[in-house]
């Protein structure tokens, strides 16, 4: 066991992200305690039951966490909406509503492209 | 144009069958008592419960007779902690049963709830409950697990026969979809248990304002732990009512314990570290004092008596002079220290979890 941890250790070294990361998240407060702590109390708030419900909200973080590309969120939500019993499907549209918008983002700027494109030409 | 195939699914077999040697107790409590919590990554439990003064935990009043009249059911539920199933043979037999309806005369609890296996598959499960109603306990719960209602036309009638009697029918419901629910139980348990769930309403069981209790209970259908029970509670009502025009009264979600089966599917997922890791991450120190094994007293198909059912399928029998149904003696088993282990993480991570629900 203490040679697997070990070779844990020395992959953990050789990567950018490891999954493990996730559990020490709440020491980022050990390096600056005032911050860590708002930012932890204004996000467990964001996440209570409001105007949108909690199972809403988890959902919008699925989306977002995918849009943003952090494994370590996609994780999180992806049992988050377990614990919470939304479905695979839910899940998905979720993913892909998020990446509409993102696509969208791109494409849009098509727009641009082609007012630059006319502006320049004859 | 060339189609993936999804793989049939293997049929679940008991550990027992397939002769894991996580049928072992003992094994599994040395997987338990090892790795994370041998190595001082984790705390362990009773590290955990010492630092806010409950080691060694002990019993309130007895408030629950939980029996298991067996560990033969007709599915096999991937996540089984007795690890139960059709070819189980351990079945409660009339002599221990008429030992237990002596203490239910006498017991204190208000409570009498009886699980398996599926005890209706206990042959002498009918006279048994016909018996303990006679002794007028308050609250008579049978676990059904819904399916054995609609497995043979010899069980087609218990609907009426709980009604008979009384009886407070909690029943398990992994999911309100189809998908889920089958694929840890098994394929057709879904249809069967909605078929089931119509036929006790029908009989007035689960309609609001109804005597006759009709419970769900609601367990995580893999290596994540059971969100808001509130929530979950709204969200299975909603769905069942507006898919199947079903009503049932609460859901109790219960958190899956690290053992038998669902200890096997943890270690085989590599879901292990990361479900112990959660756990203990979920510990809450208010849920400590209601713990179920502080109110309730298991006793199994043998008449041995144990904290509760899951200390029961680790071997773990009550550390007191009383030890079996015969020497039953409720003041002499109140005055005793509650065995734990890394398991009982299990019931106080998040709200708390036992068989009546969440306990904080």
């Amino acid at each position: 066991m203490r040679i697997q941890n070990l070779f844990k250790q020395n992959a953990m070294a050789n990567s950018y992200y490891d999954p493990a990361d996730l559990r020490k998240f709440g020491k980022i407060t050990e390096w600056s305690e005032e911050l860590g702590t708002k930012f932890f109390d204004y996000y467990g708030k964001v996440f209570e039951e409001g105007a949108l419900s909690a199972r809403e909200k988890s959902l919008i973080a699925l989306a977002v966490s995918h849009v943003v590309k952090c494994p370590y969120c996609i994780d999180a939500y992806t049992k988050d909406g377990l614990q919470r019993g939304i479905t695979k499907e839910e899940m998905m549209e979720a993913v892909h509503a998020g990446a509409a918008i993102e696509s969208g983002a791109t494409l849009v700027h098509g727009v641009q492209m082609m007012n630059k494109y006319n502006k320049l030409s004859m | 144009m060339h189609q993936l195939k999804k793989a049939k699914k293997p049929k679940t077999k008991t550990l027992h069958a397939r002769k894991d040697e996580l049928a072992s107790a003992n094994r599994q409590l040395e997987i338990l008592n090892g790795g994370l919590f041998a190595e001082g990554e984790l705390p362990s439990f009773k590290d955990k419960i010492s630092e806010i003064g409950h080691f060694p935990l002990r019993p309130n009043r007895l408030e629950i007779l939980q029996i298991n009249v067996g560990y033969m059911c007709n599915i096999t539920c991937e996540h089984c902690h007795v690890d139960a199933g059709p070819g189980r043979k351990e079945i409660m037999t009339t002599e221990t049963m008429e030992m237990c309806l002596e203490v239910i005369r006498n017991t204190g609890a208000h409570t009498l709830d009886l699980t398996g296996g599926a005890p209706e598959m206990n042959p002498h499960f009918r006279w048994f409950v016909e018996e303990a109603a006679k002794a007028g306990i308050k609250d008579f719960i049978v676990r059904s697990n819904l399916s054995i209602i609609m497995a043979h036309p010899k069980f087609r009638d218990l609907p009426d026969f709980f009604k008979e009697h009384n009886v407070h029918v909690v029943s398990s419901l992994p999911h309100y979809t189809r998908g889920k629910t089958d694929k840890q139980r098994g394929d057709g348990v879904f249809d069967a248990s909605i078929q089931a769930l119509l036929e006790l309403n029908e009989r007035g069981y689960g309609k609001p304002g109804s005597d006759l209790r009709l419970d769900l209970v609601y367990n995580p259908s893999g290596a994540f732990l059971p969100g808001d029970q509130a929530a979950l509670e709204s969200d299975f009502k909603n769905a069942l009512l507006e898919d199947f025009g079903i009503l049932f009264h609460s859901l109790f979600a219960i958190t899956n314990l690290p053992i038998s089966r669902f200890l096997d599917y943890l270690i085989a997922s590599d879901n292990y570290d990361d479900y112990m890791y959660a756990l203990v991450d979920a510990y809450n120190p208010g849920a400590v004092a209601n713990v179920m094994c502080t109110n309730t007293i298991s006793i199994s198909w043998d008449g041995w008596l144990y904290d509760c059912d899951f200390n029961q399928m680790l071997g773990l029998k009550v550390a007191s002079k009383v030890k079996h149904i015969k020497d039953y003696n409720e003041d002499i088993l109140n005055d005793r220290n509650i065995i734990i282990s890394q398991h009982c993480y299990g019931c106080t991570a998040g709200a708390g979890s036992s068989c009546q629900g969440t306990v904080a």
